[in-house]
């Protein structure tokens, strides 16, 4: 008797799950497992659009307070309460901007050495070497900034500048070690590994027919790298470029740990201290009262990521462009 | 083509040998200069990250010890103690990271990879590759605003969530490439035996690229115990021990950030000896994970 309604109810359920594949073209497994899958990208893509969200909901409060001079402000201040992050924006472009000076000419040149001069046996060593370098945590390198790059900018380095060079503007004002320019050479660093990457895979899509051509007509390397190599991989670089100044934009922690987090009067000093958006964030969540003081950083955050997405889309166009141009396996 | 004197001097007795013109001594001086500065600027980098490697071996090696992992941090000054809530946080913040990332990373790479066509695919795959590319610390900022605010306390789960938000993306894409090198015929060989789609997924094609998954779990997990950013307004710090996930949890990333920018040498020493534990922490994962994994012959 009890033998007969299993069977009975493995019937029904053996049925029902045939009804159901061949309604839907697929085994009820296969549904349930796609069904997973679905549900849990669905989750991920949520994730993407929901910090967008809360970073615009959140911080619409000083969006219709302070509008666009939230950009222009200059003081960013809770016991007055005005906001306003232009010095931040100024450290983050100016940080910005001295780490890509150094960091591209560096970082090319390194990359054409793995690539092309680079004796056989040492090319994977150096490439995992400056791989690693990408990997160090971004605290680690603050913590070299902070007590060893800049005491040694504030008792040797920015002396002997301001005496050689202190009649350019650059190197004017106090000096006090943390800076501008401690921060621009901790971007450098921590860029640079990026920049070497990338120019690196995609000269390796150059193909060895267009050097060995150069290489045929008589060409030195410099005229192989300069007529073939770089005009092949020339977009890809410059992805590459623009997804470093992207990354340097959005670093946090080791440039607020040498950036010295106190405005000074706007000049072209690197001697200057200085904040960018990323290091007013981590500095101020701490005493933000729910309200217009805690919207503001959270609009700090907006600009950040609004500029960093910016970079990024431009950055992969451009190396995917590459692909569609015949260059493989390059994903950034 | 060489410029020196004694060159031109033999190319003279050489008629097939055109002299030396100005334009020939630029092209070689450039040519030079290339070579050497290329040379210079690779020493540099690889310079930079060995200076860097030993500046905090040397100065961390002498504070660790036993009491570096089970002792508490110090009050101001005294010397002695460790980082054992750090060590011991880090530990839990990366297990709630991987809870959250590897899951949502694996089941987002099996749908690129296996199901996912079209636009929606596309999308998806951008969205992951923009998600690589976001400062941390905005998620720290996504992560304080939906959960330490509302709750009013710094908490390691949302540091948990923001790590694991930032593991998403690295294990999904890591595990999509590894996928997609799966052969085909494994995929139709399963098929034709009348396995199902999903039988197939997990029990052939993850399998088969079993090796590179753990791979990326591996660097996604030593990536997010780097992470500093995300952690200061949600795991926050604590210099006691701590399990609790719903209260502020600390990290070594954390107290290696409060205890550099510390006035006392005893807690800068410290600080040395974390960066230390945390840098061979990364060194050996990545060692390890280029070795299994045969990085070491790629593609040179």
């Amino acid at each position: 008797m009890q033998q007969v309604t299993v069977s009975e109810e493995r019937g029904v359920i053996q049925r029902s799950l045939e009804w159901v594949t061949t309604r839907f073209g697929k085994k009820p497994t296969d549904l349930v497992f796609r069904g997973i899958t679905l549900l849990l990208v669905f989750i991920v893509v949520a994730t993407v659009i929901g910090v967008a969200v809360v970073l615009v909901v959140y911080s619409w409060p000083t969006i219709t307070t302070f509008g666009l001079s939230f950009l222009t402000n200059q003081a960013f201040d809770p016991v007055h309460n005005t906001y306003g992050v232009a010095p931040a924006i100024f450290g983050t472009l100016y940080t910005s901007l001295f780490a890509m000076i150094f960091a591209i000419p560096i970082g090319l040149l390194a990359a054409i050495f793995v690539v092309d001069f680079c004796p056989r046996p040492l090319r994977i060593p150096l490439a995992f070497f400056t791989d690693l370098l990408a990997a160090i945590p971004s605290v680690i390198i603050g913590l070299f900034g902070f007590l060893l790059l800049a005491p040694w900018l504030q008792l040797t380095g920015e002396p002997w500048l301001q005496q050689h060079l202190g009649f350019l503007p650059f190197f004017q004002g106090q000096i006090q070690g943390v800076g501008m320019l401690a921060a621009g050479i901790v971007l450098t660093i921590m860029v640079l590994p990026l920049i070497i990457a990338v120019s690196r895979e995609v000269m390796l899509t150059v193909p060895t027919s267009q050097r060995e051509a150069m290489l045929a007509l008589g060409a030195t390397r410099w005229e192989v790298i300069r007529y073939a190599v770089l005009p092949f991989s020339r977009v890809g670089i410059l992805g590459g470029i623009i997804l470093a100044l992207g990354r340097a934009l959005g670093e946090t922690m080791a440039v607020t740990m040498v950036i010295g987090n106190q405005a000074s009067q706007p000049s072209l000093s690197l001697f200057q201290t200085g904040y960018t958006l990323s290091s007013v964030i981590a500095n101020q969540f701490g005493e933000a009262t729910p309200g217009i003081f805690l919207s503001a950083v959270i609009e700090a955050g907006l600009i950040v990521f609004i500029i960093t997405l910016i970079t990024n889309i431009l950055a992969r166009w451009l190396i995917s462009s590459m692909e569609r141009r015949g260059a493989k396996g390059v994903r950034v | 083509m060489s410029t020196t004197v004694s060159e031109r001097k033999s190319s003279a007795s050489n008629p097939f040998q055109p002299p030396a013109s100005a334009r020939e001594i630029q092209r070689q001086f450039s040519n030079g200069c290339l070579i050497v500065l290329a040379t210079l600027f690779a020493l540099l980098a690889v310079g930079v990250l060995i200076y860097l490697l030993f500046y905090v071996i040397v100065n961390g090696i002498r504070y660790i010890n036993l009491d570096f992992i089970t002792k508490l941090p110090t009050p101001n000054g005294e010397p002695g103690g460790g980082m054992g809530p750090a060590i011991q946080g880090t530990l839990i913040l990366v297990g709630l990271a991987s809870l959250i990332g590897i899951p949502l990373g694996i089941f987002t790479a099996i749908y690129l990879s296996e199901f996912g066509r079209g636009r929606l695919a596309n999308m998806v795959r951008s969205l992951v590759d923009l998600l690589t590319g976001v400062p941390t610390i905005i998620f720290g900022l996504f992560a304080w605003v939906l959960i330490v605010v509302p709750q009013g306390t710094f908490s390691g789960f949302s540091g948990g969530v923001a790590l694991g938000i930032i593991m998403i993306p690295i294990v999904a894409r890591t595990t999509e490439d590894v996928l997609r090198l799966v052969p085909r015929e494994q995929r139709e060989a399963s098929l034709a035996l009348g396995a199902t789609e999903a039988r197939t997924t997990v029990r052939v094609v993850v399998p088969a690229a079993l090796s590179g998954i753990v791979t990326g779990i591996v660097l996604a997990m030593a990536r997010v115990a780097g992470e500093t950013a995300p952690l200061l307004m949600t795991a926050f710090g604590t210099t006691f021990w701590n399990t609790n996930i719903w209260s502020p949890m600390d990290a070594l990333t954390l107290r290696i950030y409060n205890f550099t920018l510390s006035p006392y040498q005893t807690q800068v020493d410290q600080a040395y000896a974390g960066a230390l534990v945390l840098i061979l922490l990364i060194l050996i994962t990545s060692f390890t994970v280029r070795w299994f994994t045969g990085g070491f012959k790629r593609k040179f």
